[in-house]
């Protein structure tokens, strides 16, 4: 799997991953970077999984049937990953159909059936047609990606990591520091396109985030960027002149870039309960977002929402956080989350 | 997006007409709905669950309220549970005489304790006359101890800083500045961590064992869903947290981890962040939570409803029960005389533990300032007749003039003890509605004198008041007195 578009095949030789090294040599080599990823992934959403399993095939052998209390136990899985009661009702409604046509019959079929209908809500969610840098011309330059979400979630942080992946696969990177309102905002930043190792546009605290941005676009087109990616302050999706400010940048970007902003990442707490299907119908309607990015799934808290989100606004989860390190991104497996939620 | 949980159970229980004792199945009906609504607000699994088990235990065979719906009945005790779950609001940090007094702000990943650790500062130094310092112990993340650093400056308090990039090593050092400085509060800013991460929870534990706090206060995102529960009790299984701080209630979410954090830790909410600005702070109101976990924007006018219609038939009571029995003049003079028997004021508040006030105590000035009022409170009732003693009401201004010259006293000092008077009569009757705290009242009253609350903070019942210290109120006192 491929993390991002490579800015050309040939960009491999010259890239910083090495001139001496083959083009073959060098897919292999990212390739078990890839495994190495994934397996990172599996271990880091596993950790209470254990209990969970052990719990349902428990009650399975006390009573050898699937009845109303495995049911239950089923619901209060579901629920407690903040997967919310109208999803968690739709999944096991379709579990029930299954179960009466007798499609279902031990614990292992039933869990297959509920990873089942949980990647396909995530699979239908990212064949919608949403955007990414595939279904642009990579002609068009900057690439503009902006980050959004609420306080706090991880955006920031995910820019580093994100910066870093995109640069290390041979291009152009540049950061808009377009939080000009929190406490240190800029510093922080300034530290993650430091150990990513690209560029920063940051003006003073207080400064228009849409000036910011205009600046960053100027300064990518001068200096031949592939990609701008844009920081913004934290905002509580229920404060309209916030979400205004969002959608002047996003008017500032289109002005300038065409098919700017070409994605918008909202960013989703993995802790977030079910406030965060509000935030991703709010961020999606003042700016256009293109894909979830869940992080902090190295916590116990399961990101059950994004499922919910995915579901409700056809919004496919693009990529994870598993921890606070610069290669703590991975592409989003729904395969291996379904399968994490029992493990 | 939701349907309203009043419009649902009301609903589910159909058109009962008023008075009826609710059957099982009607209240297992309704039960379904709160917990659904109970669920859709993040409260926990397990707490939902125990939370609706606990109301199908009080609704069965509860005694009907007369001219309440049954829905308006089931409305009423999820209402009334949840504010009790809630409840124990208690906003003031309490303090001892130690220097300094250390506060760890703990938490997860961007929950806000930064923020927050500002907020508190300001809070503390604003209403609780405290004179803070903030350390910051994050030497994790990214330009952490520049954003607290930036924080205090904007806050105007202290911020301790140090070469040492070591987090038990900053907070003992902060410590040792405080002392020799002489600042009373010291609040530790801590690195956002998460509880299964034992390398961490272990420094915390360090910190702790290290500084002693005197309140350890866990910072949780009002957002937050399910997983709540687990962090939560597990910080406080680590470190025994004192105290909640939820911030992001200026949001949209119902808050229900609210409820999930009371429940695994039973420590009380002590504040709510409501903005990113640091006055953005407010002391926790069970009331208000209980209302937004239960969606209940339009539940609130019904509550309300059905809170007036209690009120009328608890009114009629109480004002039988006024009438049977006074708190006359005479009263409220003889229990100032009980009062003067204990002795001076000062040796009876010596004997009270600090938190009684807030963690100021009065200072002997103020004391002697208050015994010397209360002499002459004594002086202008002794100069009352019988009549007047026994209903204050027909005291006009003739008598008043005379009642100020046969005390010795001003017109204004008699306008001033009858307004505290009245206001004693109000509170008694307030105190004695609420079951609690009529018992709290009666055993404080029956030691101390229905007099006396009027002279100390805890008069007020509202946080807000309560927040203004004892000695603020008596420097306005002073103030006053001198311009006169
Ligand atoms: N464990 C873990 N922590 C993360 C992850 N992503 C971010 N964090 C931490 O979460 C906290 C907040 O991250 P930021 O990147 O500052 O969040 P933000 O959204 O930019 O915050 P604001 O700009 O204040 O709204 C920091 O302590 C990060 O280190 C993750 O995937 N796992
Ligand atoms: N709207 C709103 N935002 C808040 C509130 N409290 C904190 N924030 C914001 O939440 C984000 C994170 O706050 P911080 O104080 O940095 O959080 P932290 O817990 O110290 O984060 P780490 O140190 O990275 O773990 C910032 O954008 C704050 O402005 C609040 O009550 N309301
Ligand atoms: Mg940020
Ligand atoms: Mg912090």
């Amino acid at each position: 799997m491929v993390f991002w578009r490579r800015k050309r095949q040939d960009s491999f030789s010259t890239s910083v991953l090495g001139l001496d090294k083959t083009i073959e040599e060098l897919k292999a080599e990212e390739e078990k970077i890839e495994k190495e990823f994934s397996f990172r992934f599996a271990r880091a959403i596993e950790k209470t999984r254990v209990s969970i399993s052990e719990k349902l095939d428990s009650i399975f052998a006390g009573s050898k049937k699937i009845d109303e209390t495995l049911l239950e136990e089923l619901e209060e899985i579901l629920i407690s990953s903040d997967l919310g009661v109208s999803t968690t009702t739709h999944i096991l409604e379709s579990i029930r159909m299954k179960l009466s046509r007798g499609q279902i019959n031990d614990l292992q079929a039933l869990k297959t059936a509920i990873k089942e209908e949980i990647v396909h809500i995530l699979q239908e969610a990212s064949l919608s047609g949403v955007s990414n840098e595939e279904s642009f011309d990579p002609k068009v330059k900057p690439y503009v990606i902006m980050v959004v979400g609420v306080n706090g979630v991880g955006k920031t942080t995910t820019i580093g990591k994100l910066a870093h992946r995109i640069k290390s696969e041979g291009n152009q990177v540049l950061i808009c520091a377009a939080d000009t309102f929190r406490a240190a905002a800029n510093d922080q930043l300034k530290v993650w396109a430091e150990r990513a190792g690209v560029s920063l546009i940051q003006q003073k605290q207080g400064t228009d985030p849409a000036a910011v941005l205009f600046d960053a676009i100027k300064s990518a087109k001068a200096r031949n960027i592939d990609v701008l990616i844009v920081d913004t302050a934290g905002r509580l999706h229920n404060k309209s002149n916030l979400m205004a400010e969002l959608e002047k940048m996003k008017r500032v970007a289109a002005r300038e870039v065409e098919g700017a902003p070409h994605e918008t990442l909202l960013v989703i707490d993995a802790v977030t309960g079910q406030n965060g299907l509000e935030q991703a119908r709010k961020f999606l309607k003042t700016s256009n977002v293109t894909g979830i990015v869940l992080t902090k799934l190295d916590g116990t808290a399961k990101g059950g929402i994004a499922v919910s989100i995915a579901k409700e606004l056809s919004l496919p989860i693009r990529y994870v956080g598993i921890g606070e390190k610069i290669d703590d991104l991975v592409i989003f497996d729904p395969y291996k989350y379904a399968e994490n939620l029992f493990a | 997006m939701f349907e309203a949980l009043s419009e649902k159970i009301k609903k589910s229980l159909g058109s009962l007409r008023a008075g009826r004792q609710l059957t099982a199945e009607q209240v297992d009906a309704a039960l379904r709905e709160i917990r659904i609504a109970l669920l859709e607000a993040d409260v926990s699994y397990k707490v939902a669950r125990d939370f609706v088990e606990r109301i199908r235990q009080k609704a069965e065979g509860q005694e009907i309220w007369k001219g309440l719906k049954p829905y308006e009945q089931v409305v009423k005790i999820v209402y009334d549970e949840l504010v009790e779950l809630m409840g124990g609001a208690s906003s003031r940090l309490i303090f001892t005489r130690q220097i300094p007094n250390v506060v760890m702000i703990v938490g997860l990943q961007g929950s806000g304790k930064t923020t927050s650790t500002g907020k508190i500062a300001l809070w503390l130094k604003n209403n609780q006359e405290r004179n803070p310092v903030v350390v910051s112990t994050d030497v994790y993340r990214p330009a952490a101890r520049e954003q607290l650093k930036i924080v205090a400056e904007a806050v105007k308090v202290p911020f301790y800083e140090t070469d040492s990039n070591e987090p038990l090593e900053i907070a003992r050092n902060a410590v040792r500045y405080c002392q020799q400085l002489g600042y009373d509060t010291l609040l530790i800013d801590t690195a956002g961590r998460l509880h299964i991460d034992e390398d961490l929870m272990v420094e915390l534990e360090k910190i702790k064992a290290e500084t002693k706090p005197i309140e350890i206060l866990f910072v949780a995102d009002a957002m937050t869903g399910q997983d709540a529960v687990r962090s939560a009790e597990e910080f406080h299984r680590r470190i025994g947290i004192t105290g909640v701080i939820l911030t992001k209630m200026d949001g949209d979410s119902r808050g229900g981890a609210a409820l999930s954090i009371k429940a695994v830790t039973n420590q009380p909410i002590k504040f709510v962040g409501v903005g990113e600005k640091y006055d953005a702070i407010e002391p926790f109101y069970p009331d208000r939570i209980a209302q937004r976990i239960l969606g209940m924007g339009d539940i609130l006018t019904l509550i309300e409803e059905v809170q007036t219609k209690l009120d009328e038939e608890e009114a009629a009571k109480q004002l039988e029960k006024i009438r049977r029995s006074q708190f006359t003049l005479d009263d409220f003079r003889e229990q100032m005389r009980q009062f003067n028997k204990l002795g001076s004021m000062s040796k009876i508040i010596d004997l009270l533990p600090e938190q009684f006030f807030g963690g100021i105590k009065p200072k002997k000035e103020d004391l002697e300032k208050i015994e010397y009022q209360m002499k002459r409170a004594a002086a202008i009732i002794d100069s009352m007749t019988r009549q007047e003693r026994q209903n204050y009401k027909i005291i006009d201004a003739s008598r008043k003039n005379r009642i100020a010259k046969g005390s010795g006293t001003t017109i204004s000092e008699v306008n001033q003890l009858l307004r505290q008077y009245e206001k004693t009569l109000q509170m008694m009757s307030k105190m004695k509605r609420s079951g609690l705290l009529g018992q709290l009242t009666d055993k404080f009253m029956g030691r101390f004198g229905g007099g006396l609350p009027h002279a100390f903070p805890f008069e007020s019942e509202d946080n807000q008041e309560d927040s203004k210290s004892f000695a603020k109120k008596l420097k306005k006192k002073k103030r006053h007195k001198k311009k006169r």
